[in-house]
């Protein structure tokens, strides 16, 4: 059994007991405990089922790199599937539940498919599961994705209770890694006054080094390590922030730090997890390394565990996972791990070196009394929710003449391998080490950043080196280097001595044993979690699957949560082995971030509900929503589409609108609509170019309605320029087009014509604007009192400055609706006094405020096109019939090249036409019309469509807008669309202005 | 070629699978060739499968620089769908999405195609009214979608909110036999009913030269020799500017950065595939559990196969909106692959001022879903010279000014 | 996720700060010009692997456009320069010579 010794546990604080569940069993542990060490010491080994097999699973490491031990955690609103117990700091009423079973841990259906483990292996899903076709969607698949997929989802209608922030740092080096060579590095580089910024994803300093022992300038390391912090704490140019991970490394010196404020304790105020955004001159990753498993059958029984994670669950939280063990090893390193159980009171009762010489670590063993077996290997664990007996044999074999010894527990070592992934995620290069057998960052071959030099140096045991006095001699000169590159000097103190007991060479061993039969190589697993097994990675490569990016995506190797954090170099030598090539030949999968799963709450960040993306409000917003608006998202801005009555349908509101506005008196907030100045000596002939129409000739105090086109010839705006003076114009634009339109005047200004003297300034929200429509118009401004606002003093399509009442203001004489109409311009902050003195004038003139829809339709009415409905960026101003718009005596704008070509000139483009249905229905919005007969593709043939649709109160029928191949040329022919709903609309194609053709109540 | 089913499985289990063949031969290139596809991904082993499918044209070489199927066609988020706008657009996908409903069966490959549905969200009035405008024209174009109320969104996505502050959904155009596919096994299942129909997958082997006579395509120089061919398909996505150069021509093309990411896996909890278009971002969940979420692209020309973090900040804070449930889940990794935009966003399926040289790129962010309808498009421009299929995509078309623009409808993304 | 130095107002500008405008150094066909030469100034870009000359504006920032010579294999920028210009200065074209001899952009080299 696994168990806690009453003493020990660097970490942990037995004065401070600690209450959990897991599956909903109550449990005990102690302040500092993981949620790993916390089950372990409650005797708790399995913790969870592997994906595809459902096999039993226990934890095999103690850190980042846990395959296993994946919980759920939390309850409600605060669930979170999969998180790793080995990274969990354990609180005071935690809750958890293993994963992937049915119906419990201990006993669960899935487990079916280990007996059938022989008949799935790697890819079977591409062989089978073939016939017949309607099983694959309605009893393959989801049997598949049920059995598939780790934790729970969290409730369907869940919300995070949590929230999320980000922050921004901006450093000189960033040191990622608080071990023994992140705090060396760090303090080299600050000592030059270098900004240096430390991570570290553990809440604890120093990573591996206190466990693994060894002396710095002759005091024990952790001294070393509290003093180097105490140090690193008095430095100003330092920020250390622990439980913030490095998750990612992009280009150009970014890096993200996954920073997990409330997690080890959620009763905590504030956000739970932040998102550091770190910009860094250079980046030292002191990562650390990762012990391999072993490759031998049965290494997946719960029991089975890394060497190094039993000595952490030992030094740390004083825990050991089994009374009776087995080692098994290619180097020295395990040996630690034996001495300290043997201290501690476990049975160590063999130690299994596939080498046939081991160093003076051995030595110490032995002398302990642990036997220690040279050349041997471990042929088969054997056990099925728990570690029983242990099989061996020679290493240099198949794996016969087996010994068995009855044990509870294995711990195995196959070397360390740096962790590379922060390297190379920005395309730092990896060579190969023969000595240690693993990959190592190719100082050589760095991430470039901005000014095409290295910006990333590995440090520490992630660079390689794995003795302590190496570590910290390459550590120091790491974040020598990093403050160097970074502009800094740095000072020339002496790197601290560390001394640990020397080591003899490992022996790559990627198979236990060598020639281990194929009954062996099924039952050795490489990928804990998504259960690839030797014999997986050689069947891959025996149907060709030969690249390491097709044998990971046909095995599922690395591809679990885990990210193959102990799996990849383990199956890349396997998979090297069966196709006869070196290692680094193979070469590894890309590494991406993140380095560990990071929540998606923290990369969304604070932008969430109400605060997810501004909402642009005109100045009178609050009136319109205070009196029944039904809102409409129209670019960032919120208008009101109609307003609501009691008793009303927002059909019925719309419908009064539009007959109040044709019949008395309309005020819509056409503030929205884009406001942009252009202004100096060139100002005119800027605009030429920019709009389809004359603008230079427009005469000051007056508008002209404009057209602007892409360089490729598509319609991409409209509205009223009106000429303020000498050199000054003021563009109208629409509601979603104020900047866009301003962006695209700079970017033609400073890119193409910036010896022109124009200066372009967008004034949208400078002015309320409100447009007074209808037949009572007048009457209302007169009222008012001020500016005269008569025919003959403001004509149509011009404007006046003056005053209205008490309102400065600016009034053009302009109409979207085909009715007497002004728009009027106060300045912002009048906006509500001024619509409020308008409601109340206006009340004897039966005024009424409209919204966009009620716009629309008057619109309409008169055949006046809306970008957006009758546009769709594949419209030209000829297929409107806009051409009056289109200036013969330009000989130059923007599009003008473009309507040249053969396509936009052909005649069988579909042009404007009214449409009219026979019935007095309204045509479905965007359908189509039809022609005879189908397409080389067998489609119908299609000949124009609705590009606007409506009813019209004032003229009780549906009216409709259209494009319709030759429709000019074909007045009064009836066309047919067919609707969504089976039913056929037939339409009478007609003139575009359905309402008071000669424009006679506009020109009053 | 050894039939691959459940017996075949159970057969082999009792040899400890010792027993399996090479899915796809690793040959050595031969002299000549009838046709040579450049870029063994799913588009150039689709052609290559139906030139000798649909013609009878065996003798053909993929040639692969990489690893099959190693591009664009293993980095998708394996959306597939035909609910596009343009008539040339609806029927090429829609060839390829009916075609995929039986591909398992014809490839004797089971690519996983799931038939779960896709649906687009309107969030504006605007979108509203382009899903509606394009269920009219699918219902003519022969591609079977439906515009559905926000109640019947939910019912399929019991996971979406529907009253978001920002955006709510207003309803969506739904297509109930759009779906995905398992992206390698589509490049895997071409290859290997190519390879077992005679043709050579060349892979590890780079072209360094196209050869011409007379205005003719000739041949091709590769690391590992030149190679004679009568025809020659070039089908290089991301690297379509280099080869063109090689033959003597340019292309309208720009190289982008787009990105993607999973979630660490979870227990079915959608069942459907959703796009946000206003939001700018989709998301799906694969058979394996993941929510494999698609990004949007940089706006710069980028070869790193690396995107800039904000759009993954994006896309993701869009989704935790629209699906607040995924807060508390974990991205359990981001990638980017490149892709090259034309100046319409529509692919091209071209002859090239080279003859008997043709070219298919410019997939941008949709071409997956493509796959099987590009390929027989492709096959029967190549050994017919004129296919329906690829009429409107010519190269020629951006000269014309005949664009075949799918964001019209509502700033789509593919 | 870049950062470009706005040589207008002289911020290393981070990426989110700016808008990318596509390949510089275009010149404009308008009426008159062949079918050949507007299709080119409008799609046909030169879309290198490698060094390339194009357009950002610090849009929020100091708004101003500006152009950057940069390699689109490792996102190495070279230099950043105004856009009022008609071709690269030559402290930039030496400053890519130094980096990547034998280099050639169009015209330019």
């Amino acid at each position: 059994m696994s168990t806690r010794l009453t003493k020990q546990g660097r970490l942990i604080d037995r004065s401070k007991k600690i209450s959990f569940t897991f599956n909903g069993t109550t449990m005990q542990g102690y302040a500092g405990d993981t949620l790993a060490s916390a089950l372990l010491a409650n005797d708790q080994m399995m913790m969870g089922r592997s994906f595809k097999y459902h096999r039993p699973r226990g934890v095999v490491a103690s850190g980042a790199e846990e395959p296993n031990a994946l919980v759920g955690l939390g309850q409600g609103n605060r669930f979170e599937p999969n998180q790793r117990a080995t990274t969990t700091e354990l609180f005071n009423g935690l809750t958890s539940v293993s994963q992937n079973h049915w119906p419990n841990l201990d006993f669960d259906i899935g487990a079916v498919n280990t007996a059938l483990a022989r008949f799935l292996p790697a890819g079977f899903y591409y062989k089978t599961f073939i016939h017949p076709k309607p099983f694959w969607k309605h009893i393959y698949e989801p049997f598949i994705r049920q059995s598939a997929g780790l934790g729970k989802a969290p409730d369907k209608d869940s919300r995070d209770a949590d929230t999320y922030e980000h922050f921004y740092a901006f450093t000189d080096v960033l040191v990622i890694g608080g071990g023994v060579a992140g705090l060396q590095a760090a303090r080299a580089a600050a000592q030059s006054g270098a900004k240096v910024m430390l991570i570290e994803q553990s809440a604890h300093w120093g990573g591996r080094a206190p466990v693994d022992g060894g002396t710095v300038d002759g005091q024990p390391v952790d001294k070393f390590v509290e003093q180097l912090v105490s140090e690193l704490e008095t430095m100003k140019n330092v920020t250390l922030r622990n439980r913030c991970m490095g998750a990612g490394v992009y280009d150009h010196g970014y890096a993200l730090g996954y920073e997990r404020l409330t997690d080890h304790n959620p009763g905590m105020q504030g956000p739970r997890h932040r998102l550091w955004r770190i910009r860094a001159k250079q980046i030292v990753t002191a990562t650390g390394a990762i012990e391999r498993p072993l490759s031998f059958a049965g290494n997946d029984v719960p029991g089975v565990m890394l060497a190094s994670a039993m000595r952490d669950y030992l030094v740390n939280w004083g825990v050991v996972p089994g009374e009776r063990v087995i080692i098994a090893t290619n180097n020295d390193d395990a040996y630690r791990s034996a001495i300290l159980l043997k201290q501690a009171g476990v049975d160590v009762l063999r130690v299994v070196d596939a080498r046939a010489t081991a160093g003076p670590l051995a030595e110490e063993a032995r002398q302990l009394g642990i036997r220690v077996d040279p050349g041997k290997a471990i042929a088969k664990v054997k056990g099925g929710k728990r570690v029983k007996s242990v099989q061996l044999c020679n290493q240099d074999g198949i794996g016969g003449a087996r010994e068995e010894v009855e044990a509870d527990a294995v711990a195995m070592s196959g070397g360390w391998s740096p962790v590379v992934h922060l390297w190379s995620h920005c395309g730092g290069k990896l060579i190969w080490d023969e000595a240690q057998a693993h990959f190592r960052p190719d100082p050589t071959r760095p991430p470039l950043g901005a000014d095409g030099e290295g910006f990333v140096i590995a440090a520490g045991s992630a660079n390689g080196p794995l003795a302590l006095g190496d570590i910290l001699a390459d550590a120091d000169a790491a974040g020598k280097a990093a403050a160097k590159a970074a502009g800094h000097k740095p000072k020339r103190a002496k790197a601290p001595v560390g001394e640990a007991s020397s080591e003899a060479p490992m022996e790559p061993v990627w198979l236990m044993p060598a020639n281990a039969d194929i009954q062996l190589r099924g039952k050795a697993w490489l990928d804990f979690q998504n259960d690839v097994k030797v014999s997986d990675v050689q069947l891959a490569a025996r149907e060709g699957y030969e690249s390491v990016e097709h044998t990971k995506r046909y095995t599922t190797l690395g591809m679990a949560t885990d990210q193959g954090k102990l799996s990849n170099i383990n199956g890349l030598a396997i998979l090297a082995n069966a196709l006869d090539a070196e290692i680094p030949q193979v070469g590894t999968t890309t590494f991406r971030p993140p380095y560990t799963p990071i929540s998606m709450g923290a990369i969304g960040g604070e932008a969430r509900g109400e605060v997810f993306q501004p909402i642009r409000q005109t100045p009178m917003h609050d009136w319109h929503d205070k009196h029944g608006a039904d809102w409409e998202p129209v670019g960032h801005w919120r208008r009101t589409y109609a307003y609501v009555r009691p008793g009303e349908s927002v059909h019925d509101a719309v419908n009064r609108e539009v007959k109040n506005t044709r019949d008395n008196l309309g005020l819509l907030d056409a503030s929205t609509l884009g406001k942009l100045i252009v202004k100096g000596p060139d100002a005119g002939r800027f605009l030429d170019m920019m709009y389809t129409n004359m603008m230079s000739t427009l005469k000051v105090g007056k508008c002209r309605y404009g057209l602007m086109c892409s360089e490729n010839g598509f319609l991409i705006d409209d509205g009223v320029v009106a000429r303020i003076d000498e050199d000054t114009w003021l563009c109208h634009t629409t509601t979603g087009g104020a900047e866009r339109t301003h962006g695209h005047m700079e970017e033609w200004l400073q890119t193409e014509w910036w010896d022109w003297k124009v200066y372009v300034a967008n004034v949208t929200e400078q002015y309320a604007q409100v447009a007074v429509v209808g037949p009572n118009a007048r009457k209302v401004l007169e009222k008012l009192g001020g500016m005269d606002v008569s025919k003959e003093a403001l004509p149509f399509m011009e404007w006046r400055d003056g005053k209205i009442g008490d309102f400065d203001c600016r009034a053009y004489r302009i109409s979207f609706s085909g009715e007497l109409s002004y728009e009027i311009a106060v300045p912002a902050s009048q906006g509500q006094a001024f619509w409020d003195a308008l409601l109340e004038a206006g009340q004897e003139f039966g005024v009424m405020p409209y919204g966009t829809e009620c716009l629309h339709i008057l619109r309409a009415e008169k055949g006046f096109i809306m970008i957006g409905d009758e546009t769709d960026g594949t419209v030209i101003p000829q297929d409107l019939g806009l051409h009056w718009a289109l200036s013969k005596k330009k000989e130059d704008y923007l599009g003008k090249r473009a309507h040249d070509r053969s396509h936009m000139t052909d005649p069988d483009r579909w042009k404007l036409v009214g449409l009219e249905t026979v019935d007095g229905s309204v045509l479905p919005d965007g359908a189509y019309a039809v022609g005879e007969g189908v397409n080389a593709n067998g489609q119908r043939n299609m000949i124009g469509r609705v590009t606007s649709t409506y009813y019209s109160a004032n003229l009780g029928r549906g009216i409709a807008m259209g494009l319709i191949k030759h429709g000019p040329d074909r007045m009064g022919e009836i066309v047919e669309f067919p609707g969504t709903d089976d039913k056929i609309y037939k339409a009478k194609i007609v003139d575009p202005i359905f309402y008071d053709k000669d424009g006679e109540k506009q020109n009053v | 070629m050894k039939h691959y089913s459940a017996f075949a499985v159970a057969r082999e289990a009792l040899r400890y699978h010792t027993g399996w063949e090479r899915a796809w031969r690793s040959p050595q290139p031969k002299k000549r060739y009838d046709a040579i596809i450049v870029g063994a991904g799913g588009h150039g082993l689709a052609t290559a499968y139906y030139l000798g499918r649909n013609y009878g044209i065996q003798n053909v070489a993929v040639i692969e620089k990489g690893w099959l199927g190693g591009g664009n066609t293993g980095r998708n988020t394996t959306i597939i769908r035909s609910n596009y706008l343009q008539d040339p657009s609806a029927a090429l996908y829609e060839r390829a999405r009916s075609l995929y409903e039986d591909l398992s069966q014809e490839l004797n490959y089971n690519i996983m195609f799931s038939p779960r549905g896709v649906i687009m969200l309107a969030q504006t009035q605007h979108e509203i009214r382009g899903y509606q405008r394009t269920a009219h024209a699918n219902a003519l174009q022969g591609v079977k979608t439906e515009w559905i109320g926000p109640q019947r969104v939910k019912e399929l996505v019991p996971i979406i909110n529907l009253d978001g502050p920002r955006y709510p959904v207003l309803g969506g155009l739904w297509q109930e036999r759009g779906g995905t596919a398992r992206h390698d096994a589509v490049a895997w299942g071409y290859a290997r009913a190519c390879s077992a129909m005679g043709m050579d997958i060349i892979q590890q082997c780079e072209v360094t030269g196209v050869r011409s006579d007379n205005g003719r395509v000739v041949g091709i120089d590769t690391t590992k020799g030149a190679i004679d061919c009568d025809k020659l398909g070039i089908v290089v996505a991301g690297h379509s500017g280099q080869l063109a150069e090689m033959a003597g021509f340019r292309l309208p093309l720009e190289a982008v950065a787009l990105q993607a990411l999973v979630s660490e896996p979870i227990k079915p909890c959608m069942d459907v595939v959703v796009m946000a278009n206003t939001v700018h971002g989709y998301m799906s969940q694969s058979d394996k559990g993941e929510m494999v979420i698609g990004g949007g692209t940089d706006g710069f020309n980028n070869y790193t196969q690396r995107g800039s973090f904000h759009h993954i900040e994006e896309t993701v804070r869009a989704l935790v909106e629209t699906f607040p449930m995924i807060s508390r889940l974990k991205m359990l990794r981001q990638w980017g692959g490149i892709v090259d935009m034309t100046g319409d966003r529509s692919p091209i399926l071209s002859k090239t001022p080279l003859g008997n040289c043709f070219i298919n790129c410019g997939w941008g962010t949709g071409g997956f879903k493509a796959i099987p309808g590009s390929g027989w498009g492709m096959a029967q421009l190549m050994a017919t010279g004129h296919s329906p299929l690829t009429e409107a995509f010519t190269l020629d078309r951006f000269k014309e000014g005949r664009f075949i623009d799918e964001s019209v409808a509502a700033g789509v993304a593919h | 996720m870049l950062i470009l130095r706005c040589p207008c107002c002289g911020v290393d500008a981070e990426e989110t700060e700016l808008a990318a405008g596509g390949e510089a150094h275009l010149k404009r066909f308008g009426p008159g010009s062949s079918d050949d030469d507007f299709h080119d100034y409008l799609f046909m870009r030169e879309n290198p692997k490698g060094v390339h000359f194009e357009r950002w504006r610090h849009a929020n920032g100091c708004g101003k456009w500006f152009h950057v010579a940069r390699c689109t294999r490792t996102l190495e920028v070279f230099g950043t320069y105004s856009a009022q210009t008609t071709e690269p200065p030559q402290e930039i074209k030496d400053a890519i010579t130094a980096k990547r001899p034998g280099w050639t952009w169009r015209e330019f080299s």
